[in-house]
């Protein structure tokens, strides 16, 4: 009885040393593994399907075509090309502005109000809104018709706009709701970046009589320069991939123009709405290399400055 | 770096002046700073429509008649109903739905918990950098990528439809968030206490078991809330991924559209359904979703 006591004890022990020695590698390999898995597995077949002529049916034959869809993909005008500039369009605008006016609503809200609480929460309520039903939400806002938009319009006395149903009104007018809702995760990033920040320098030049614009400008704005970095970095990858509100408000193709159909929405549309599975592997592969090509230009370009 | 010679250079001269200025301030100061309190008041004040008053809006709609939305008299004052969520909720699965959601956040937030704190506490205290780049790649990688293997993996398993591949993909967004924020935690949490624990007598494992996963609880909530809201919020995958009983809400929601002419009301309604939980949720663990949001923020 005690010898098999101690044998039990002692085999547990071993293990518990085992388990203790190897803790890095028992820790982070189910997380590795499991990402591993769900993303190594499936780029490389998006690779392989790439130069395929894979449609239709996911089950169904297909022949190895070597470069033939990546070469159609760049020869097309009708749909890529302008796909990309919507891509960057999107992107670029939403980016800048909702920089700006986070920066100013940040500024705002930085030094402690009565109230403060309030304008928090308010601030918060669009970030955890459902995209989908955010989309469903400024749709009937931006309704033609009966929406509040183009009532406020005719108080104003301007003639009503087409809004979301017009072909060049209808990508910036989602330009602004994504706007609406992301501008609040710029703010609480600054925010945390300015709360961070010592108020010696902002005060040494406040004492040297450095107007609010001069102490923004060359010595908030300087110190706040990695937070500001990581604002664009997190900002513009979900800008590139945006589709919830694209897709919830435009359906199939970005609209009957495609008037707001940018690479993400190319891509879905051409895997799960037109079966193409060749070309659209295709088009995931360069819209991939693009994405990890901006990170890759923003986070060297922090790491340069950082350096010098 | 030219902001911190001129910084300097203006610093210099200055430092023996500063008296003069400061008292010629000190009379100007209290207008000019009545101003500001005025002009930052209504500031601060449209901010807060802004971003208010869409969501009020909706929410109005939700409680009106099609014919009281289309009526622009009505835009304020009007008959509440609640017919728009009676026709919602009666028809169809949407209480299903609302299960549907529910459970997938849950279960692929709970999943991801179990496998990502372990894994972020690792990388964290190993600095396992190539690791943590593997994981955190998942948040840049367009989620359409993935989409057509894991259908064609999926649909060759006749799983297509099943809460595990919903939960499993949902998992996908969950685990690198969560991995990301604990990694942050871990980093500023001292290892002082585990070292102590160690000494004690404790393995290890033990000393995370019994030191830091206490001490952890504020992160591990944060992480939790965040990934619950992403995966409720999450509208591609299911898209793809659900069948006609495990459809998520935005999926419905989305599905409402299609119908000939929209009912506005109906569909205002669930949106109000889909949203207010979240926000519910939002008022009160506030504080965990800002610092969960802002996490790695401030630093290089």
């Amino acid at each position: 009885m005690t010898a098999t006591t101690g044998i039990r004890a002692s085999s547990r022990k071993a293990y518990s040393d085992w388990a203790n020695r190897h803790r890095k590698w028992l820790f982070a390999s189910p997380a590795i593994v499991l990402v591993g898995l769900l993303i190594t597995i499936p780029l490389v077949w998006t690779i392989y399907l790439s130069f395929t002529n894979s449609q239709g049916s996911v089950r169904s034959d297909h022949q190895f075509i070597g470069f033939d869809n990546y070469a159609e993909v760049f020869a097309d005008f009708d749909r890529f090309w302008p796909a990309v500039g919507r891509t960057f369009l999107f992107t670029g605008g939403v980016l800048l502005v909702e920089l700006i006016l986070g920066m100013a609503i940040a500024l705002l809200l930085w030094r402690p109000f009565r109230g403060e609480k309030w304008v928090r929460v308010a601030i918060l309520l669009p970030l955890v809104a459902t995209p989908v039903a955010v989309g469903m939400m400024w749709k009937l806002i931006f309704d033609p018709n009966i929406g509040f938009a183009n009532q406020v319009l005719s108080f104003l006395g301007i003639p009503p706009q087409p809004w979301l149903s017009g072909e060049f009104t209808a990508l910036p007018t989602l330009m602004f709701v994504d706007i609406w809702q992301w501008t609040p995760m710029v703010v609480l990033i600054l925010l945390a970046g300015l709360t961070a920040l010592s108020d010696e320098p902002d005060e040494a030049a406040r004492i040297d009589g450095a107007s609010a614009w001069q102490r923004f400008w060359y010595v908030t704005l300087p110190l706040l320069r990695t937070t500001v970095i990581v604002a664009i970095l997190l900002r513009s990858i979900d800008a590139l991939k945006t589709f919830d509100i694209l897709y919830a408000t435009k359906g199939k193709g970005g609209g009957s123009f495609n008037e707001v159909e940018t690479l993400n929405v190319y891509a879905y549309g051409l895997s799960f709405d037109y079966n193409d599975y060749g070309v659209a592997s295709a088009v995931l592969i360069i819209f991939f290399m693009l994405i990890i090509g901006i990170m890759w230009l923003i986070t060297f370009k922090r790491k340069e400055k950082v350096s010098k | 770096m030219t902001s911190t010679q001129e910084m300097s250079s203006t610093q210099a001269p200055a430092a023996t002046l500063s008296s003069a200025p400061q008292a010629r301030k000190r009379r100007r100061r209290p207008l000019s700073s009545r101003a500001y309190t005025w002009f930052r008041a209504t500031a601060l004040v449209l901010v807060v429509l802004a971003f208010v008053l869409p969501l009020i809006w909706m929410l109005l709609s939700a409680f009106k008649t099609n014919v009281d939305i289309y009526d622009v008299s009505k835009t304020l004052v009007f008959t509440p109903t609640i017919d728009n969520f009676d026709n919602v909720l009666g028809r169809g699965n949407y209480l299903q739905f609302i299960f549907n959601s529910a459970w997938i956040a849950f279960a692929s937030t709970a999943l991801s918990l179990l496998v990502g704190v372990p894994a972020a506490y690792a990388m964290s205290r190993f600095s396992m950098q190539r690791s943590a780049g593997v994981v955190l790649l998942a948040r840049i990688i367009p989620g359409v990528s993935l989409l057509v293997p894991w259908y064609f993996i999926f649909a060759n398993l006749r799983m297509v439809g099943d809460y595990s591949v919903l939960i499993l993909s949902h998992m996908f967004v969950a685990l690198p968030l969560i991995v990301y924020i604990m990694m942050s935690f871990f980093d500023s949490l001292p290892e002082d206490l585990e070292e102590q624990a160690q000494v004690d007598g404790l393995t290890p494992i033990g000393a995370f078991l019994q030191i830091t996963l206490p001490l952890s609880t504020p992160g591990i909530a944060t992480a939790g809330i965040l990934s619950i809201i992403f995966s409720w919020n999450n509208f591609m995958f299911a898209l793809v991924l659900s069948g006609a009983n495990t459809k998520t809400l935005p999926v419905a929601i989305f599905n409402f559209v299609s119908y000939a002419s929209i009912d506005w009301g109906g569909l205002m309604a669930a949106a109000v359904v889909v949203t207010v939980p979240i926000m519910v949720i939002a008022l009160f663990t506030q504080k965990y979703i800002v610092s969960g949001l802002t996490a790695g923020a401030t630093k290089g």
